[in-house]
């Protein structure tokens, strides 16, 4: 299983043609605590970099994108009932969804972890 | 200037601490063309307390006031006796001169106010949840139109012919601009509601179905029957109360099956001000909160435990979410949303049950004897406090003619349908607790007398 | 002596130095602690008199109620002190200054509220034939007057009832211009640091929305605007003065780009106040702008409205107008209504609202307006101008001012947290400022400035209030910077301390519950 990152804060995990997509812990932090989430349900159709979820804090709201196009498996419903997992677990229990990839070359536009923590120290 | 504080010297020592020589140095970015170098010619200066208030007498005794005359007019305006403390209470500074509460800690009292409102506003429309007000019941109604497209992901809009008029024009002028698709028809003078277009318009490409209730001519009719139908396709039934009154005396919308209830909330607490400004009630099921327009008022606790209240949900809001917002509603109606609660707390339950049978009482009681007059007939099987008159002749002219004799006696249906020649003889009266027995003689005499 | 001190009253100044003990009903004084009307109401209790009802059969359609709404009553005596306790837990300009950004909290004369409560005004119904309500018309017609005058516009539709709602009458407008010469554009352009309402406006019509960005100065690029402008583009929409407090100097090159590109522009009129009787927008190119009564023309706020936002508009956008208006033949005012605009105004794009618009706000802005008068509304800019530019001056080397080096501001001072101590935020300042005694300014606005403070003073300030509110928000910034532990907890003396927004936020209670129900519903 290899996690890759992007620039608007997601993290993937991918395993065969099937990935985890979340928030970074980065992301949470800056949220602040987050007080509900809207994730996409199976069956649904994603375009790398197009609307995948919706995370919001009290005073701020943000789109989630895909990382990478696929057809999602399952939204982690969990998230409706305690969506303070996002702010505990981001890149565990807090996971936004699952989904099957339709084209694995476009991870490799993706960053690493030591990429991406690069990434955010610049920031 | 009487509201002005700042002395000449004051301006002089506040340029020089800025480092200014005139006041003009601060106005240096605008272009040089687009200066005034005076007051606007054409426009008088200004004018003292006594000088405004007077000007303002001559206008207002050009009025032919509610109070002073035997009146009847309704059409989503009532006119309803208001407690002197409720206009006490909203004069309050703390109260008249705050903001939309954005600092919880100091805007309590407003916050409490709202969330009471809510409350009120939910109960009375047996719905789980109310926003804290909208503009007016036809931007209301509008917005839950918008609602149900955005839950149902569908346009199509069935309104009832029994919508009042202009929510019907503000919804169709919304429509040009969104892709919605409105389909509405026009009123007829007989006792049956067109609840049997509706039904059988219902299909599976309906986002909402929208009833008002009483309806535009006073009708009342069960809702269940269309709840049951819209659900059956997965569409929402949304209810438009004009007169809340009515609702000390028959079933809630909610309590029939109404997804969306949104009213007019004026006739509790507002008066009738010519129009404006008015305040629009919103509820809805609780599923459906994170779709709704306007601000929300939520319980929470504050650092120490104590109970607090403060704005919520705010994420759906123009402020916030900017072009994906629910709407662009900012500033709502707050303060007749006080003095809406307020006057629903001195009514209480059994005050608005009373208020309520007092209206429906004297309603039957005026329809009685106006319907006696030679040639006119009273269309309504059903209603609360208004009602619609058949005339034996077109009712915009006798209206004015009634005025003549400084009666002010109803809507004619051909100043809300001035196109509709089959509506022209309507006349829609509404007879509340402030209509007394020799108002509604007055009012028959001179009814006959102008028909005779 | 007969009798020596036979009731034993002999005042004393007790210790002085104690600590405050907790009282038995937790009120503390004057600030009194209040139930909801749903824990002290009860369903049989009236505060109103009426009449028995006559017996009649009824005709309900066999619809009566038999449910219980669950509406609590209140006596009039328990009805006026609810409310009166509830009251004295709002701030409000009547009690201190109220420097928020972008609202214009001025003064809220009283004859504004006496003028509107004449019975010739206030108890009058809308659809009363137009003969017996021509004083009413005549109001609105005198308002009208103004506006367009004050603006140099060609027109102004009256019936809007909020800025927000102004708004969306510009767009519309906008769009039913484009729609008439057969022009179908899909793109409205906003600055980054507008108003929420102004994309949320734009979507609402059914545009898209892009950004325009702004120059370090904190103005309007005028480079990449032209850059952006083509036959997608249906307007823009620019607050001017803009919300960083700075009058956009490019707004004639601006609007005439625009122009040449086939566009509309929109002025959001939020900050009126500042160029009221010194600048006539019609002279910038505007072809629509909202005027928000309840700000420049001070309409008071009510605890969130209501408003009141007509819209002046262009000789090109006059024809668009929405329904209905007033209009005067030689001595009689007539209602342009749906049936007799077909004649005369037959490219009006509709009906925005019920009736006619927000009357009782008409009367008390035209009160304000009169005894102002075209001289006293140009000392309003003025003294408007020169007390935020006294507050940004007398703060820029306390808290950072972004664009202070951009020239004098308008009526607005914007500051941001750079500076302050790690862990401390505008938050704190606004919580710091409420201990002493001040609402806060506006927080976290505009986006484009991080932890954004915007202080509008407005013109109905005295420098005796401007001198000490410098001193107290410059004491609160200084303890920012220093990382004031005390800050953090504030505000101490307000009647409840921070609340926890993210439990209201995850779990929404938005109406009152009996505590049976309330558990059984979790």
């Amino acid at each position: 299983m290899t996690r890759y990152f992007t620039e608007d804060h997601e993290w993937i995990d991918v395993d065969g043609d099937s990935a985890t997509v979340g928030i970074t812990h980065y992301a949470q932090s800056q949220l602040g605590d987050i007080v509900f989430a809207e994730v996409p349900t199976a069956g649904a159709t994603l375009k790398k970099g197009g609307d995948a979820a919706v995370v919001e804090s009290v005073k701020a709201a943000s789109d989630v994108y895909a990382p990478v196009s696929g057809t999602v498996i399952e939204g982690n419903n969990a998230l409706e009932g305690d969506p303070a997992l996002v702010n505990s677990d981001p890149e565990g229990e807090g996971w936004f969804f699952k989904l099957t990839l339709s084209d694995s070359s476009e991870l490799d536009s993706l960053m690493d972890a030591a990429a991406y923590q690069a990434f955010v120290d610049g920031l | 200037m009487r509201y002005l504080p700042l002395t000449p010297s004051d301006r002089q020592a506040m340029l020089g601490v800025i480092g200014a020589k005139s006041i003009d140095d601060l106005f240096c970015d605008v272009p040089a063309a687009a200066r005034l170098d005076g007051p606007i010619r054409g426009l008088p200066n200004h004018a003292s307390e006594m000088a405004v208030e007077r000007h303002f007498s001559e206008l207002a005794r050009q009025n032919m006031t509610a109070s002073h005359h035997p009146f009847f007019l309704g059409a989503g305006a009532y006119k309803h006796h208001v407690p002197a403390s409720v206009d006490h209470i909203i004069q309050r500074g703390e109260f008249l001169t705050a903001y939309t509460p954005y600092q919880p800690e100091i805007a309590q009292g407003t916050l409490q106010m709202l969330f009471e409102f809510q409350t009120q506003v939910a109960r009375l429309f047996g719905c789980d949840v109310a926003n804290a007000s909208m503009y007016d019941g036809s931007t209301a109604c509008w917005e839950a139109i918008g609602m149900a497209g955005r839950i149902t992901k569908r346009t199509k809009a069935l309104l009832s012919s029994g919508l009042h008029p202009h929510y019907v024009s503000v919804a169709k002028t919304m429509a040009q601009y969104t892709g919605d698709t409105l389909d509405t028809s026009l009123p007829e003078l007989s006792a049956q509601t067109d609840s049997a277009r509706l039904l059988a318009a219902i299909d599976g490409e309906t986002s909402c179905v929208v009833v008002q209730y009483p309806d535009i001519l006073g009708r009342i009719e069960d809702l269940s029957v269309i709840a049951a139908k819209a659900h059956a396709h997965g569409a929402l039934l949304i209810a438009v109360v004009t007169e809340p009154v009515a609702l000390g005396a028959i079933k809630a919308p909610g309590d029939m099956g109404a997804d969306i209830v949104v009213g007019e909330g004026q006739s509790l607490g507002v008066g009738l001000q010519f129009g404006g400004p008015y305040v629009g009630l919103f509820a809805c099921k609780e599923k459906f909160v994170r779709q709704m327009p306007g601000r929300l008022c939520g319980e929470t606790v504050d650092a120490q435990g104590k109970r607090g209240f403060v704005l919520t949900l705010s994420t759906r809001e123009q402020h916030i979410r900017r072009e994906k917002a629910t709407s662009n509603i900012c500033t709502n109606s707050g303060l007749c949303a006080l003095a809406f609660s307020v006057h629903l707390t001195l009514l209480g339950e059994k005050g608005l049950r009373g208020l309520a049978q007092l209206n429906h009482a004297l309603a039957v009681q005026a329809a009685d004897r106006l319907s006696q007059i030679p040639g006119v007939a009273l269309v309504n099987d059903s209603f609360f406090n208004e009602f619609t008159l058949k005339l034996p002749k077109e009712a915009r002219p006798v209206v004015r003619a009634l005025a003549d004799r400084k009666i002010l006696g109803g809507v004619s249906l051909g100043r809300l349908y001035p196109n509709a020649d089959a509506l022209s003889n309507g006349l829609l009266v509404a007879v509340t607790e402030t209509a007394t027995s020799a108002d509604v003689e007055t009012f028959a005499v001179a009814l006959q007398e102008i028909l005779a | 002596m007969n009798s020596i001190n036979q009731s034993g009253w002999k005042p004393e100044m007790g210790n002085a130095g104690d600590t405050a003990p907790a009282t038995y009903t937790g009120n503390k004084a004057l600030m009194l602690e209040e139930a909801l009307i749903f824990e002290i109401g009860t369903a049989g209790t009236t505060g109103v008199d009426l009449a028995d009802a006559p017996q009649v059969a009824s005709r309900l359609g066999n619809l009566e109620r038999h449910r219980d709404i669950g509406l609590p009553g209140l006596s009039e005596p328990e009805t006026v002190r609810h409310y009166t306790r509830l009251s004295r837990q709002n701030y409000a300009i009547d009690l201190g200054f109220f420097p928020l950004g972008s609202c214009t909290m001025k003064h809220n004369p009283r004859l504004n509220e006496k003028v509107a409560r004449m019975a010739g005004f206030a108890d009058v119904h809308p659809l009363q034939p137009v003969e017996t309500v021509q004083g009413a018309f005549a109001v609105i017609h005198e308002l009208a007057h103004w506006l367009v005058t004050l603006t140099g516009m060609k027109a102004v539709a009256m019936s809007p009832k909020a800025g927000a709602h102004g708004e969306l009458c510009g767009i519309l407008a906008i769009r039913a211009a484009l729609t008439a010469r057969g022009d179908a554009r899909s793109v409205i352009l906003c600055p980054e640091s507008a108003h929420g309402t102004n994309p949320a406006t734009a979507a609402f019509a059914g545009y898209a929305v892009e950004n325009i960005p702004a120059t370090s100065e904190g103005r309007v690029d005028l480079a990449a605007l032209k850059a952006r402008l083509g036959p997608d583009v249906a307007g823009v929409m620019i607050t001017n003065p803009n919300t960083c407090g700075l009058f956009e100097r490019d707004m004639r090159e601006i609007s005439d780009a625009v122009h040449a590109a086939g566009g509309y522009v929109y002025c959001d009129g939020a900050n009126f106040n500042a160029i009221v009787g010194r600048v006539r927008p019609g002279d910038l190119g505007v072809d629509a702008m909202h005027i928000n009564l309840h700000k420049t023309f001070s309409t008071p706020h009510g605890g969130g409205g209501p408003g009141s936002g007509p819209v002046v508009l262009s000789e090109a956008l006059a024809p668009y107008a929405p329904l209905p208006f007033v209009d005067k033949d030689k001595d009689h005012y007539r209602l342009v209504e749906e049936e007799t605009a077909g004649e005369h105004h037959g490219s009006s794009f509709g009906r925005m609202v019920a009736f006619h618009g927000q009357m009782g706000m008409f009367t008390r802005a035209l009160s304000y307006i009169m005894s102002h008068g075209a001289d006293g509304l140009r000392q309003v800019a003025e003294d408007a101008v020169l007390n935020a530019n006294y507050i940004l001056r007398s703060l820029e080397d306390v808290l950072e001012a972004p664009f202070a080096h951009s020239g004098p501001c308008m009526h607005e001072a914007l500051f941001s947290d750079n500076g302050l101590a790690e862990g401390f935020s505008t938050l704190d300042i606004a919580k710091g400022l409420i201990d002493e005694g001040y609402h806060p300014m506006t927080v976290y606005f505009p986006l484009v400035v991080h932890g954004a403070m915007l202080v509008e003073p407005t013109e109905t300030e005295s420098k005796a209030t401007l001198d000490q509110f410098i001193g107290a928000l410059g004491r609160v910034a200084e303890r920012a910077k220093a990382g004031d532990p005390s800050l953090k907890s504030a505000p101490h003396y307000a009647p409840r301390r921070r609340l926890d927004e993210t439990q209201a936020a995850r779990k929404p209670v938005l109406v009152w519950r009996e505590p049976e129900q309330a558990v059984a519903a979790e």
